[in-house]
């Protein structure tokens, strides 16, 4: 299988402290795979450096058919390439309507004078109503994003992915505070979503992971510590002892 | 095509309009009243400090794009007003002094050489520094077109390098605006050695007569810049509205209060933090350049980095993040400003100490934009939307 994403052997360190340890990593077209892993394990650190926030200290990331080399570029420049990023805690543009914040996300150009010289047209009014009602956000489009519920947030972050129409979606920790429903909700949108991009949700929560039946890594310590089906995972003697175990 | 797209604009906000509207009533009331067109009632030295007024007006817009809307608090916008000034005034400057030295010299028989005028015109300029040949800078100083170029140019350029190598070193918050303000601040210091070319603490004066119009009184030239700082003001609004309302609008409001996440979305913010610094230099050279011919002087003291400061306390307390705020707090506070320091309020004497409102006066604006910042974050806009709610 040709992969879409492919990390290989990265590090880095934190003042001496190895976050992240000789990693190795590969995700395929269209795959769903959830990261788990407990506290510190280096979960966000790994999303940080696909999406050019930190640079390893060694090692490279190599991105589709033309094996691109993401580790030099800059987080703009690999958002453009088409990996979007949900971060851990929701950000939106909190004083902006979910209108505003779902167009800003449209995939159009982004250079500064088409930027100022574009036009709202009714195909991308179009799109954003699409999208709202893929999250669930009909009723709320007019609405300053601040005033949304946690996990309304959530999924309009979500939605911005979406809009950027990348490839690959990382997805950190989307059900961290969610209510039962809203987490059940959560997980028909990210596989929804795996139908065409490829996916990586991390997450703590056992449950959410089941409900998304796919292939899981379980990270400790910077590096893999097991890969498989769920079943096979937690009945790793590693992955027991250091993380379910607890 | 371009019609209508501004009518459809304007018919989107009519704020525009209502701004443009009480500009021009403003306008046409002082003009009626004027010395130098109408009624006598205004002074020629009010509309002179009215037009000041409105180029301030157009650099707290300015400010507030930078700062208000894309959240970099540049203490350097006045040093780019002050520039502007000081490239309108070296051609004001040269030419009425080389004026001025034809005249002298027309009575004598034999016309003066090229090196001869040159020479002469600058031991009047350069005298006071104890000089007499141009500087290399003045080089365009007798083309007026040139200088006008110059007055976008030299800011625009000092904004663009200063501004790309802060953003892209990704300096950011506080210690941003500290880099802005030392580049006042060296700039300012650089312009008060007599060697500078810009003669020094002297600054250049005389700046209110306009070459060639010796004949005509200061109030119709006073009448003249008072327009030119409205229709300034005016257009710039226009512009900064229709930037703030586009899709780039949304865009640098959002860097402001998240730029990593915008940076996420594949938007390169360094490049829309520049673009905002340099367009917003600009507007402050344009603001200045008009200014300074109305005040008549400019020296290196006007660009301290406390001129910038004061920029942002009147965008703070007139409100920021709306553009009608930076126009109401320039206005408001620097008007408040001439009024309490140009004497017309008696000081009050307690017997063992005397409060002298030049000095007071600066703890009262003080004390306003601490209490702005910390209770009305919406400053005077915010009445303006109160009044629109209701
Ligand atoms: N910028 C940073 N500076 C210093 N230490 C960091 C930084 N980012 C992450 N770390 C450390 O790296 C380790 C992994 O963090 P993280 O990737 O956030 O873990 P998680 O798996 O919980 O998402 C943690 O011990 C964290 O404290
Ligand atoms: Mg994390």
């Amino acid at each position: 299988m040709s992969s879409l994403l492919n990390v290989n052997g990265i590090s880095v360190s934190f003042d001496g402290f190895k976050a992240i340890n000789d990693l190795s990593f590969e995700i395929g077209e269209n795959e769903l795979r959830a990261i788990i892993g407990p506290n510190g394990a280096g979960k966000s650190t790994f999303m940080d450096i696909v999406t050019g926030k930190t640079r390893p200290d060694a090692g490279d990331v190599v991105w589709g058919e033309k094996n691109l080399s993401l580790i030099k570029k800059s987080e703009s420049d690999i958002a453009r390439l088409g990996i979007g990023r949900k971060f851990q805690r929701p950000t939106v543009f909190e004083d902006q309507t979910v209108e505003d914040n779902l167009m800003m996300a449209l995939r159009n150009d982004r250079t500064p004078f088409a930027v100022l010289f574009y036009t709202f047209s009714n195909d991308d009014k179009q799109k954003v109503v699409e999208l709202a009602e893929s999250i669930g956000l009909s009723e709320e489009i007019g609405r300053t994003a601040g005033e949304l519920s946690h996990g309304q947030k959530q999924w309009l972050e979500i939605g911005m992915l979406l809009a950027q129409e990348p490839r690959l979606l990382l997805v950190d920790e989307p059900a961290a505070g969610m209510t039962k429903q809203e987490r059940n909700k959560t997980v028909e949108l990210l596989k929804e979503m795996a139908k065409h991009h490829a996916v990586v949700v991390v997450e703590h929560d056992m449950e959410f992971i089941r409900d998304l039946d796919c292939k899981v890594t379980v990270l400790h310590e910077g590096s893999v510590l097991a890969e498989g089906s769920l079943e096979q995972v937690i009945e790793n003697q590693d992955v027991i002892d250091v993380y379910l175990g607890r | 095509m371009q019609d209508a797209v501004l009518t459809k604009f304007l018919l989107r906000h009519p704020s525009v309009l209502v701004f443009l509207g009480m500009l021009a009533v403003f306008t046409i009331a002082v003009t009626i009243l004027s010395e130098g067109f109408g009624m006598g009632i205004v002074s020629t030295s009010l509309v002179k400090t009215l037009g000041k007024t409105l180029c301030l007006a157009l650099a707290a817009i300015a400010m507030d794009l930078v700062w208000g809307y894309c959240g970099i608090l540049s203490l350097g916008h006045f040093a780019f007003f002050g520039l502007g000034g000081y490239m309108i005034g070296m051609w004001l400057m040269y030419a009425r002094t080389e004026l001025i030295v034809l005249k002298a010299n027309a009575a004598s028989a034999l016309p003066l050489t090229p090196q001869e005028l040159s020479d002469a015109v600058g031991v009047q300029i350069f005298g006071v520094v104890g000089g007499s040949e141009f500087p290399v800078i003045w080089a365009f100083s007798d083309s007026l077109l040139l200088q006008l170029l110059l007055v976008v140019l030299v800011p625009g350029i000092l904004a663009l390098v200063f501004g790309w190598l802060a953003f892209r070193s990704r300096v950011t918050g506080v210690y941003l605006s500290i880099l802005t303000q030392a580049m006042t601040l060296a700039l300012a210091l650089y312009l008060f050695q007599n060697d500078s070319g810009l003669r020094g603490n002297n600054g250049l004066s005389g700046l209110q007569n306009l070459p060639g119009l010796e004949e005509t009184s200061q109030a119709d030239v006073s009448l003249w810049f008072f327009w030119g700082s409205a229709f300034a003001l005016g257009f710039c609004y226009v512009i900064a509205k229709l930037i703030v309302e586009s899709k780039l609008g949304n865009v640098i409001r959002a860097i402001r209060d998240d730029e990593s996440r915008v940076r996420f979305l594949g938007y390169n913010v360094e490049g829309y933090k520049l673009f905002v610094f340099v367009i917003t230099a600009l507007m402050a050279a344009i603001a200045g350049a008009i200014y300074y011919p109305q005040a008549g002087i400019i020296n290196p003291a006007e660009l301290a980095p406390i001129a910038s400061i004061y920029l942002a306390v009147w965008v703070a307390i007139g409100g920021r993040g709306r553009l009608y705020g930076a126009v109401i707090g320039a206005i408001f506070v620097s008007l408040l400003s001439s009024f309490f320091t140009g004497g017309q309020i008696p000081n009050i004497p307690l017997g063992f100490y005397t409060i002298q409102w030049v000095d007071w006066w600066l703890v009262l604006l003080g004390l306003s934009f601490v209490l702005a910042t910390l209770y009305a974050p919406k400053g005077l806009g915010g009445l303006v939307d109160k009044f629109k709610k209701a």
